[in-house]
């Protein structure tokens, strides 16, 4: 496709129309072949048995055209817009207050969400949502360390999600323990887990890497589902006990929260312990990798995921170097999950499918692997988002799916295109992720 | 082995399946002096490499390695990260492998992760910062900009190294090399792809690290003027055997050299290849 293009200077606007129509053709053409049997031919089993089928040919027609209309209008601004390589002349003013705005997000964005439980209080959709969020937020945080900065593709994170929210609800409810004593056993037994999954795995890169992690996330589905004396099975486990405020439980009895500071109880105080509670399991996670980057073995996680060979050639110890990043990675996936345990106050296996895996990586791919804000900023798009549409009713995955394909055109290494270095001599100049390998 | 050399290779055999890549193959690296490894493409000189650095397990044969503390170490025995970071062996690879992703800087903070690993306390006591750790990785910073420095790279130091043209790549990595403070550095032809000026820069660093720092190089190139004007022993491989080990003079003149090169069948461009002239 690219020698196809046109031979012009990357900054010219000129819209070639030809070209245009030509690919929007093509893609007309392909959607043509693919819907006559998908949407062109009905077919559906008769009232006696037999096959019966009708044609739709008019439905067919307007997806083509669908198609059609729309490849002229994403090429169309393609070339208005550019891709992302495309060097475009912005006044120098402009870009002093975009750097300045970007540098701005993250604070702000830090300083809206400590705000969120005092300005939307009496709205408890808003406060739940957020609280989802940030769960996202912290998951997707977490899967950062081993995909974004190790590049160990990681299908099966759910598991140590998984981990953790068991660990949490049998030791409270069969040993009492409080969710304070439990949380960091949580975060050490997901953390022996990623271990536990970091060994056979140790040779493996891309592909089978992801299959096989894959795997072991659906195997601690079901030994949780099988294990029925221990875990439950189906049935999960219920009668979790809520979070405390340092021992002072969020409750209406006389030594609850509300009665000790003599103000009326409600429902919302454990709520906004909840979110702040989550707020600072995420800030912690972000803490932690930030400064982990920084260190040499954030830096051996990242040459890990440049070249291996190297890294084996410079005496790092590969081995350690990945289960390291395993273990951190499921550790705070651990923490994750004893907080979505406390929260819930019942879990079952159903919270733990693949698709929680398959949206957690979404979240690291689209927020630019490696990138702090990119991941925070995806899963608010993510999650959010897929709130904001549900007025759309059944056309909200259609929706998503096109706002996915979109994203994925203009900014295909993710929200954050770029990578910040760990040490500088003189100025701190983010790298362009193009030169940065992607997890594999 | 005698204490004036660093390594030496005894009976090396290097079996892939039925192919003998190195067959029987004894020669020694002299302390502080640059040996070259050169034969036809082919030959199994990268195979060498791959045994000493770990990268393969030699079939038969052993590498042994002395340090000038007289420490001594079979390297055929080590797991491959041990021998850079107990034996001191550092290598360069012929299709260089940087951290494209990452600054020059960087990469060769990445070279020196096992002092800096220790520094941090195995990373519990770098999480919070402490002073010692700080202290240690400023010395790092220190080195990197030592060696930055050496070969010409100190402005580049913030650009990412996938950025660098072919001959800056090609002495980022053996600035990265440096970095891990090695006994013995070996280069994988490290002259190719260079235009005649790099070339030249490239003789004075490694005469440098030889006479400046003490350590020894292990070559493989195939550009001769390097290997005549910075050579101190030149060791010949043609179909994994040994065919000649001597000083540069002499392997200049020696004619079953001229004709494992060239196949004998034009003397006068096998010497002139030989004189470095091609």
């Amino acid at each position: 496709m690219d020698t196809a293009l046109p031979d012009m200077p990357s900054t010219s606007r000129k819209i070639d129309i030809a070209f245009i129509l030509k690919k929007s053709l093509v893609s007309a053409l392909v959607a043509l072949v693919l819907f006559s049997l998908m949407i062109g031919i009905r077919t559906e089993a008769g009232p006696s048995g037999q096959l019966t089928y009708w044609t739709r040919f008019g439905d067919l027609a307007m997806m083509v055209v669908a198609v059609f209309a729309g490849s002229i209008v994403i090429e169309w601004l393609r070339h208005w817009w550019g891709p992302v390589e495309t060097i475009r002349v912005v006044p120098p003013m402009a870009e002093k207050a975009l750097s300045l705005a970007g540098r701005l997000v993250a604070p702000a964005l830090l300083a809206f969400t400590f705000l969120v439980p005092v300005i939307f209080y009496d709205q408890r959709y808003i406060l739940d949502l957020g609280i989802l969020v940030l769960t996202y937020v912290m998951l997707g945080w977490g899967l950062n360390v081993v995909v974004g900065l190790a590049g160990l593709l990681d299908l099966g994170y759910v598991a140590f999600y998984a981990v953790g929210a068991y660990s949490y609800a049998l030791l409270a409810t069969n040993f009492g323990l409080s969710f304070w004593i439990c949380l960091p056993l949580a975060g050490i037994l997901a953390a022996f887990f990623g271990v536990l999954l970091g060994f056979p795995v140790l040779r493996l890169r891309g592909d089978y890497l992801a299959i096989v992690t894959l795997a072991f996330g659906e195997i601690i589905r079901l030994v949780i589902i099988n294990w029925q004396s221990f875990t439950g099975g189906p049935n999960g486990v219920s009668g979790i006990p809520r979070p405390s405020l340092f021992g002072i439980p969020m409750t209406a009895a006389d030594d609850g929260f509300a009665a000790r500071l003599g103000i009326e109880f409600s429902p919302t105080h454990r709520i906004v312990l909840l979110f702040y509670l989550i707020l600072a399991l995420a800030l912690l996670t972000n803490w932690v990798t930030i400064r982990l980057r920084r260190l040499p073995i954030g830096r051996a996680w990242e040459a890990l995921r440049e070249d291996e060979v190297a890294c084996r050639a410079l005496g790092i110890n590969t081995t350690t170097t990945k289960l390291t990043a395993f273990a951190t990675g499921a550790m705070f996936g651990g923490f994750a999950g004893a907080f979505f345990a406390t929260r819930q106050g019942f879990i079952s296996p159903e919270s733990f499918t693949f698709h929680e895996s398959a949206l957690v990586l979404a979240i690291v791919v689209l927020g630019g692997m490696g990138s702090q804000l990119g991941v925070a900023l995806a899963a608010l798009a993510m999650i959010g988002g897929f709130e904001l549409f549900r007025g759309l009713e059944q056309f909200r995955m259609l929706v998503f799916g096109g706002a996915m394909v979109l994203l994925m055109i203009w900014r295909p290494r993710g929200l954050i295109g770029h990578r910040a270095p760990t040490v500088f001599l003189k100025d701190n100049r983010a790298i362009s992720s193009d030169l940065v390998k992607e997890g594999r | 082995m005698g204490p004036n050399n660093i390594l030496s290779v005894e009976n090396l055999t290097m079996r892939f399946g039925g192919i003998v890549a190195v067959n029987e193959l004894s020669f020694a690296a002299q302390r502080r002096k640059i040996t070259a490894l050169i034969g036809p493409n082919g030959a199994g000189k990268t195979t060498v490499f791959n045994c000493i650095t770990g990268f393969y397990k030699p079939t038969t044969g052993a590498i042994r390695l002395q340090h000038d503390d007289g420490a001594q170490f079979e390297l055929q025995k080590l797991n491959d990260f041990r021998i850079s970071k107990i034996g001191k062996v550092a290598r360069t690879f012929q299709n260089i492998r940087l951290f494209p992703g990452m600054t020059a800087l960087e990469n060769l903070m990445v070279a020196q992760h096992n002092t800096l690993m220790k520094a941090s306390g195995y990373t519990f006591l770098g999480l919070f910062g402490l002073p010692s750790y700080r202290k240690a990785e400023k010395e790092a910073i220190d080195l990197a900009r030592f060696w930055l420095d050496q070969v010409n790279l100190l402005d580049r130091a913030d650009e990412a190294a996938g950025n660098f043209p072919y001959g800056d790549q090609r002495r980022l990595e053996i600035a990265r090399a440096m970095c891990t403070r090695p006994a013995l550095l070996c280069l994988d032809e490290p002259a190719a792809g260079l235009n005649a000026r790099e070339s030249a820069a490239l003789s004075e660093l490694l005469l440098a690290i030889r006479d400046q720092h003490g350590t020894s190089i292990l070559l493989i190139e195939h550009d001769m003027a390097v290997v005549m004007e910075i050579s101190d022993h030149i060791v010949v491989l043609d179909y994994g055997v040994k065919i000649a080990d001597a000083a540069p003079q002499a392997i200049r003149d020696d004619p079953k050299v001229i004709a494992a090169y060239l196949g004998a069948e034009d003397e006068e461009e096998a010497v002139a290849v030989m004189e470095g002239e091609i």
